[in-house]
Order: C-alpha cells, then sequence, then structure tokens
C-alpha cells in the first residue's frame, strides 16, 4: 500500500487541507473507489476505511492480482465533516455539484478537478454515495442511464438491487455521470445510511464491493454469497409522499416486504398524539426507501415502493 | 389582492405559504411577474417589490392587465438567512420545474410554475450572494438572447450579460418558465444580505419602463434610463484567489482598471504579511468584487468586463 496525496490546499487558520489515496497493487488502473465527498457521509466513510484495512491484509498476503492498480479515496472533505457541516464550508458548495471540474476556478471546482484527474482513468469508478434526501435505502447499486451499457457489470456486486436511473440536468455536474462521460463504468453504491454509521450494510456494502473486485480478476479473496441482483429502472418505483406533517413514526424499515393494506408509517400530531395520517401499501411491495426523520412536513416523500 | 399560492405543513403547528400581491389594473393587457426570494440570503429584491407594490397599488388606473409580485418564494429560507430550502440545504434554483409527488420543495417548485404559466414576461431578481457585490445586470442565456436583450434593455441596469447554455442550468425558474413561452429576465444586483436602495430604485424605475414600452403602464416613469452595456461570455475575466487568508479591496464595483492596477491584497493577520496581490491582467470595468473578507484558495474575488 502506498499513500498518495492528491490535494493540498492552505486554510485561513485551520490545519492545511488534504486528499489523501491509498494505491493497492501496480499496473493498469483497474478500479478507484471514492469516499465521503460530503461532511455527513459517516457511512461512506467508514465504508472506505474498511476496505482500506481489506485491501491492505490482501495485499500483505500476496492477493492483489499482478498488473493490476485499486485507488481508495476514503475522504474528500474531511474539513466539512471535523465541523458538522454537509457542504464545504466557507461557501456551502457541493463538492459533488462540480464535475469535472475546474482547476483555476472556485475552490470546489479545484477540489473535484484535482480528484478528477487523479481517478478519470481507471476502468471501474465506484463511488460511495448518499441521497440529497434524508432516508434509509436497500443497499443498491445506481448507474445513470446513458449509451455505455453496464449492467451485467453492475450485476457482479451481487447487491439485491442494480438502479438504472434516467438522467436529470442536475446529473450532468456529478462525479457518476462525467467518469462515464470520460469512459469509465461508473457505478454509485448506496450504503443504506448517511450520518451514522450501521454495521450490517457497511458490511453488506464492502463485501459487495469485495466481490466486484474478486469477479473482475482484481483481487483474490474469499467469497461472500451475494444476491441474484435484480433490476430497477424509475417506473418501478411507487413514491408515497405525507399527506399531513407531525411526527413520523415509521413501522416499515427499508428492504420491508408489505402487503396491499398495510400499514407503513402513521403521522401523529404533536400536540395531543393523535393519529393524522396512516400511511398505506397500495399493494404488496417492498419498501426500497424510507423517510428516516423523527417529524416529517407535508408532500416529503416518506417511502419509495418497488411494485410487486 | 393578496394570493396563497402553494401551502404545506410543517411538523409542529405552521404552514409553509408562497404568497403573491396580484394587482390588477383597470383596464386589460398582458401579464407580468416578478418574482424573487429563490435564495434566502438574497435580499435586493425586498426593496423592488416593496416598491412596486406600494406604487402600482395606488396607480391601477394607469395599469392595462396584471402585475403578479411575488417578493418570497423560498420564505423559510428567507426568515431565517439561509440560502437553500431549508432541512434538505438544497438550492431551490435547480429543481424547476418541480414534480407534484417526489418532495415539499419539489412540489412548492411545481405550484410556482403552475401559477406564473401563461404570464408574458417574468422579472427573477437575485443579488449575487453573500461573497460578492455585482453591478445590476440581466443574465441572459445565448439560447434564449434574440428574444429577451431587448426587453433586458429596458431595465435601467448596467449589463446585460449573455452566457452560454450549460444542461445544469436547465433546472432553474428561469429555464423552466422560458420553455414555456414566458420571456423570463435574470437580474442580479448588488450583495447578499443586504438592501442597495440605489439600485432597488433604479430597477424599479427599469420595471415601470419595461411596462411601459409593453403596454402595461401609462404613466411617466420619471427616470432618465441607463442603456445597458452587453456582454458576451467570454468577454468576461475571472479573477480567482491564489491563496487563502484575509481579502482587503482596494478597487469599488463600476472602477475602470488598467491592466496591472491592484485589485486587492490577500493578507495574513497572524504573520501580518501580505500573501497575494491581486492585480488585474487587463484593461476593463470591475463588474463584481468580492464582499465577504474569508478566501480560500479559488474563492472568486472579482470578474472584470474587458475592454
Ligand atoms: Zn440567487
Amino acid at each position: 500500500m502506498k499513500k498518495i496525496k492528491i490535494f493540498s490546499m492552505k486554510s485561513p487558520y485551520r490545519e492545511p487541507f488534504h486528499i489523501y489515496g491509498y494505491v493497492f497493487g501496480s499496473g493498469e488502473k483497474t478500479a478507484a473507489i471514492v469516499g465521503a465527498m460530503r461532511g455527513d457521509e459517516i457511512q461512506q466513510q467508514f465504508v472506505s476505511s474498511q476496505i482500506v484495512r481489506i485491501l491492505t491484509d490482501l495485499e500483505n498476503a500476496g492477493k492483489i492480482t499482478e498488473g493490476k492498480q485499486i485507488l481508495v479515496i476514503p475522504s474528500v472533505n474531511n474539513f466539512s465533516m471535523n465541523i458538522g457541516k454537509r457542504f464545504w464550508p466557507m461557501d456551502n458548495t457541493d463538492i459533488n455539484r462540480m464535475f469535472p471540474g475546474y482547476n483555476s476556478g472556485e475552490t470546489t471546482q479545484r477540489i473535484a478537478s484535482a480528484l478528477f484527474e487523479e481517478i478519470k482513468d481507471y476502468k471501474f469508478g465506484i463511488q460511495l454515495a448518499s441521497y440529497h434526501f434524508p432516508g434509509d435505502f436497500i443497499p443498491h447499486v445506481r448507474i445513470i442511464r446513458t449509451d455505455a451499457d453496464i449492467v451485467s457489470e453492475a450485476q457482479k456486486f451481487a447487491l439485491p438491487y442494480v438502479y438504472v436511473k434516467n438522467p436529470e440536468p442536475f446529473d450532468t455536474v456529478m462525479l457518476n455521470y462525467n467518469w462515464q462521460i470520460w469512459g469509465s463504468k461508473a457505478f454509485s453504491i448506496y450504503a443504506g445510511t448517511t450520518d451514522t454509521v450501521d454495521q450490517n450494510s457497511a458490511k453488506i456494502t464492502w463485501q459487495a464491493i469485495m466481490r466486484f473486485l474478486q469477479s473482475n480478476g482484481t483481487v483474490e479473496s474469499i467469497s461472500h454469497p451475494g444476491f441474484m441482483t435484480q433490476k430497477l429502472k424509475d417506473k418501478d418505483f411507487v413514491t408515497l409522499t405525507a399527506n399531513s406533517a407531525g411526527f413520523f413514526h415509521c413501522l416499515k424499515p427499508a428492504g420491508s416486504d408489505v402487503r396491499k393494506g398495510e400499514i407503513l408509517a402513521e403521522i401523529l400530531n404533536p400536540y395531543d398524539g393523535s393519529t393524522e395520517e396512516k400511511i398505506i401499501s397500495p399493494k404488496d411491495s417492498r419498501v426500497f426507501f424510507v423517510h428516516n426523520k423523527t417529524l416529517i412536513m407535508q408532500h416529503t416523500a416518506a417511502f419509495q415502493l418497488i411494485r410487486g | 389582492m393578496i394570493k396563497t399560492i402553494f401551502s404545506a405543513g410543517l411538523p409542529v403547528d405552521e404552514q409553509l405559504l408562497i404568497q403573491k400581491n396580484s394587482i390588477r389594473g383597470n383596464h386589460e393587457g398582458k401579464r407580468l411577474c416578478v418574482v424573487t426570494g429563490t435564495h434566502g440570503d438574497e435580499l435586493e429584491g425586498q426593496y423592488v417589490c416593496y416598491l412596486l407594490t406600494e406604487f402600482l397599488q395606488r396607480n391601477t388606473d394607469k395599469i392595462s392587465g396584471i402585475v403578479d409580485i411575488y417578493p418570497a418564494l423560498n420564505p423559510l429560507g428567507i426568515d431565517s438567512i439561509t440560502r437553500g430550502f431549508p432541512g434538505f440545504d438544497l438550492d431551490m434554483n435547480r429543481i424547476f420545474p418541480g414534480s407534484e409527488n417526489k418532495s415539499l420543495s419539489d412540489s412548492a417548485a411545481f405550484s410556482i410554475i403552475e401559477d406564473i404559466k401563461g404570464a408574458d414576461f417574468a422579472i427573477d431578481i437575485h443579488a449575487s450572494n453573500i461573497f460578492l457585490r455585482e453591478l445590476p445586470q440581466a443574465r441572459i442565456n445565448v439560447n434564449t438572447a434574440e428574444n429577451l436583450v431587448s426587453y433586458a434593455e429596458m431595465l435601467n441596469i448596467d449589463l446585460v450579460w449573455i452566457h452560454p447554455a450549460a444542461t445544469v442550468l436547465e433546472s432553474t425558474l428561469a429555464h423552466s418558465l422560458n420553455s414555456l413561452g414566458v420571456k423570463t429576465i435574470v437580474v442580479e444586483m448588488g450583495v447578499g444580505m443586504r438592501i442597495t436602495t440605489s439600485y432597488g430604485e433604479r430597477l424599479f424605475h427599469g420595471i415601470l419602463n419595461l411596462m411601459k414600452n409593453i403596454g402595461m403602464f401609462s404613466g411617466d416613469v420619471n427616470c432618465e434610463i441607463t442603456k445597458p452595456m452587453i456582454v458576451e461570455g467570454d468577454g468576461v475575466e475571472f479573477v480567482n484567489a491564489e491563496k487563502s487568508g484575509v481579502f482587503l479591496p482596494d478597487k469599488n464595483y463600476g472602477a475602470k482598471l488598467h491592466k496591472g492596477d491592484i485589485i486587492g491584497r490577500i493578507v495574513s493577520p497572524l504573520t501580518g504579511k501580505i500573501l497575494s496581490t491581486v492585480t488585474s491582467e487587463t484593461n476593463g470595468l470591475l463588474m463584481t468584487i468580492r464582499a465577504y473578507p474569508i478566501v480560500y484558495e479559488g474563492s472568486l474575488l472579482a470578474r472584470i468586463i474587458k475592454n
């Protein structure tokens, strides 16, 4: 393992900002793994740190394939994480809205540019991503629908689902899309939670990444059994939004199988505790995403269900 | 007449309300929407909306058509000094046209579009952000320039900046409205969290002048209208900080610069040293100057219109 410095910048009063990468093996740039880009992506940072630990052991045991190189970047934004902010401390911009970056532009454009320069030539790009609404997911791989068909490759993670998402305008400034445009095969992995470590889904996630690296011959590792991956498109989801506001009392966590008519959550009146609303499953389905804050506003997406 | 165009329950005993004042003239005519407050920390539009509602309500006899004034598209943001949509830290100007059944912010965006749809013109007033001070200017996407520049010229501003199209900007309010046939001009002026009254008054007269030119206002504008300079994308030079520290400007916006002129310095209060002397690489007009003193490497310090 080789620790490299990818980017450095002085700050007015804090210690300098750095981005570090951990390089395993040598030769063909095979897989780059990017962890926390936002300060609240604590699960993502945790998963990356575990991958560094596992790859270090594998390398010491001579189990990284000759001629293959893996790069892991656990954190792109320790400055925000250290002070409990999500976005860049000074201007609140999101590094993951700055790709492919610009090396003489604004601060976060420079960070994105330095990062992208380092990772753009890897054959496979894996980002540990998070969603902009607070919630928990079934761990899954997300790919942006472009001309390149990488579904079969995404299935090698053997996670329960591959979600092939239609690109929206904001995707064009995100890492995943730019990686693909540059010719890498890019996968975003949603590791269950964001701002807290969930050991169980973290483990599912790093095992999936190790399976992927093993199945394409990058590492030799002990295999963990996976899932028969199912492919999902935008039309496979039903979103249930809250019609009222109050306490969100969730009865069905992500991954639950639910029957038509089953109560998924109750919204309780914050003054008298009465039930304002019961959120009910419209059909037999599986909970893919669930709002994970105790309070909920009206019109907020409370559940995303996979149509049965 | 004040109308609520969107409401949503917040967890404890409160509704989020987006409201407009719909001012109907005594005569039939076009419909103009003046919107502001998508970014909760940009307040320059507040003064313009106040001047307009105050004036138009007492001059309905001189108005043909309807002027809808939306002073706070992101009311929670304005009331809490939050740029984005509170709770989600989401830039509200990246979620248009929105959708009905996705999230609170998307539903709000959807209702805003539904309400403005059908208008002839819209003016979307922004105030840069808390970091930069800007000359009053219209920002127009190159694809809509042919339709919009002649109207932007009526607004009594200093500049019309025609910028290149970018896919990500398709999610702005202005883009959505322009694609629906509402001629929408984005105005940026002044600085975040403050009101520059002279600019507010200029734009107020500019909007009256636009109304007069499109047959919506029959009174006198009582103001000499400034004709703006038209600037294309590559006519603007960006100056970014090369060092992190405290920026002290030497020049104010609107200054005429010669190549080599000092725009400001980045200093270290801890060591007492000048870290970087920021000079102009070109002759030109200083259209933007940094207002917020703390800078990181890369922070935008100035924009200069090249001569
Ligand atoms: Zn703005």
